[in-house]
């Protein structure tokens, strides 16, 4: 893009110019006129990640709702590697797999910034968003097992708490971030608010919170940052689709 | 241990092994203090409290965890010289995305071609193959992932092209049979210094990989 300010002017015609520096503001304009679209399922975490960056910086969006029993052409067509939402579209262009998304949007949309800037601080924070994404699969194992197999999940759930109370939370920041929440904070958005329900449904406690001070403080602190707390989908309407899914995994299988 | 750069390291690790590379490509000076998995330093207890696992890249006395990380803040502080992910945002997306599916496949699927056998075995191949066909096709008609350059997805990628003859011998077939555009790729990038370097031998893999069989009581 070029420097309207250093640029040489001189000897050049209006109309060039005209189109030098049309095209100059375009480029500038078009990461936020470029439409926004965003794939997504209501109750997913992965989904509301994406939403709640989008809203933190302030870039208009349309939402679709996708059905995952009945796979859209389009997510098809977006995501044909893993097939899996949330997609971001952004002009035409899908980018996929939430945290891709996250530090894409971080690049493109640089206000309100999500993650450090100092190199050290970010590689850090990295570690801990990797430190999520390899564990939030193991924490819906709750309430899609029953018998010993629940209670290795819960193990294992107590375990990944532990470890983020231990050495992840530092104690007087309110945040991840610090005073305001970060790509951190979002990226453990399932400990905060799905594990709960989780916890309902198969009918377990893991997350205790005389067990877990900082993280049971943290994740209070993180629901009810606005941005958070009004974009964050219904427990109970949550818990009732859990309810049947586990309902359905766990019924015997029929001869 | 301040100033200066410490890796911490474990010699087959494709993991470390990216991180080597990383640091060959940017030609940074660091001291490779060799790890012993079964029996693990307080250094690197102390360094990753965490996971208890190498690679560690420590830079003035802080340490970093997890290679991938380690590699962008290689590619950050270091980005003067031999910049490994592309300024594009986009380019860095699909970068980024296909960094993080070698991460989530090929580790397992690899892994599960050597731990099983039979039926089991056949799946782990087919679905091992699967992958590096998905890789191959992303690669295309390019000189390597980063399109002209070595790059990224080059550098997160090539390490397990030195447990290719492991896997086969375990599991009784040719990856080059499947996959010739992607060894072809693999032996272009041996072709740079900073991976010939970085790389264990796969003679020496295939032989650690046997000890680690037997330790698992694997036949």
């Amino acid at each position: 893009m070029m420097d309207l300010a250093s640029h040489d002017w001189r000897g050049m015609n209006l109309r060039f110019m005209k189109r030098e520096i049309y095209q100059t503001l375009d480029q500038a304009i078009s990461p936020i006129m470029a439409v926004v679209k965003l794939l997504g399922t209501w109750l997913s975490p992965y989904s509301c990640k994406v939403i709640w960056a989008l809203k933190l910086k302030g870039i208009p969006y349309e939402y679709i709702e996708e059905d995952l029993s009945n796979k859209s052409p389009m997510l098809l067509q977006y995501n044909p590697v893993h097939k899996k939402i949330p997609v971001l579209v952004h002009d035409g262009k899908p980018i996929c797999e939430s945290t891709v998304i996250l530090r894409y949007i971080e690049e493109t949309w640089p206000q309100n910034p999500l993650l450090p800037i100092d190199p050290y601080e970010r590689a850090v924070a990295l570690f801990w968003i990797k430190y999520a994404d390899d564990k939030n699969p193991l924490i819906p194992k709750l309430y899609r097992t029953t018998g010993e197999e629940l209670e290795q999940a819960a193990k294992e759930c107590s375990e990944i708490l532990g470890t983020i109370e231990e050495h992840g939370l530092i104690e007087g920041k309110k945040f991840f971030g610090g005073d305001e929440i970060n790509m951190v904070d979002i990226a453990f958005c399932i400990v905060a608010h799905w594990l709960g329900v989780f916890e309902e449904v198969a009918g377990i406690k893991v997350f205790e919170p005389h067990k877990f001070p900082k993280l049971n403080s943290w994740a209070q602190n993180f629901k009810s940052v606005p941005v958070i707390k009004e974009n964050l989908p219904d427990a109970d309407k949550i818990f009732a689709v859990l309810k049947r899914r586990r309902e359905t995994l766990l019924a015997p299988k029929s001869n | 241990m301040e100033g200066g750069v410490v890796l911490l390291d474990f010699w087959p690790s494709m993991f470390g092994m990216r991180v080597r590379i990383a640091l060959a490509e940017k030609e940074i000076k660091y001291e490779y203090i060799e790890q012993d998995l079964r029996n693990k330093s307080d250094l690197l207890l102390q360094m990753n409290p965490v996971h208890k696992k190498i690679p560690v890249l420590v830079h003035n006395g802080k340490p970093i965890c997890e290679s991938l990380v380690q590699v962008q803040y290689i590619d950050e502080v270091w980005k003067n010289q031999a910049p490994l992910l592309p300024a594009d945002p986009y380019k860095r997306a699909t970068a980024r995305f296909w960094a993080d599916f070698v991460d989530k496949k090929m580790y397992d699927s690899g892994s599960r071609v050597w731990k099983t056998k039979g039926e089991e075995q056949e799946a782990a191949k087919k679905e091992f193959i699967g992958n590096l066909k998905l890789l191959e096709g992303e690669l295309g008609d390019n000189l390597y992932f980063g399109g002209d350059g070595f790059g990224y997805v080059d550098v997160a990628l090539v390490p397990f092209y030195c447990w290719f003859y492991a896997y086969e011998q375990c599991g009784n077939f040719s990856i080059e049979a499947e996959c010739p555009k992607l060894i072809a790729w693999a032996k272009r990038c041996m072709q740079k210094e900073s991976v010939a370097k970085s790389l264990a031998d796969p003679e020496k893999v295939y032989g650690f990989l046997l000890q680690l069989k037997k330790a698992y009581g694997i036949e």
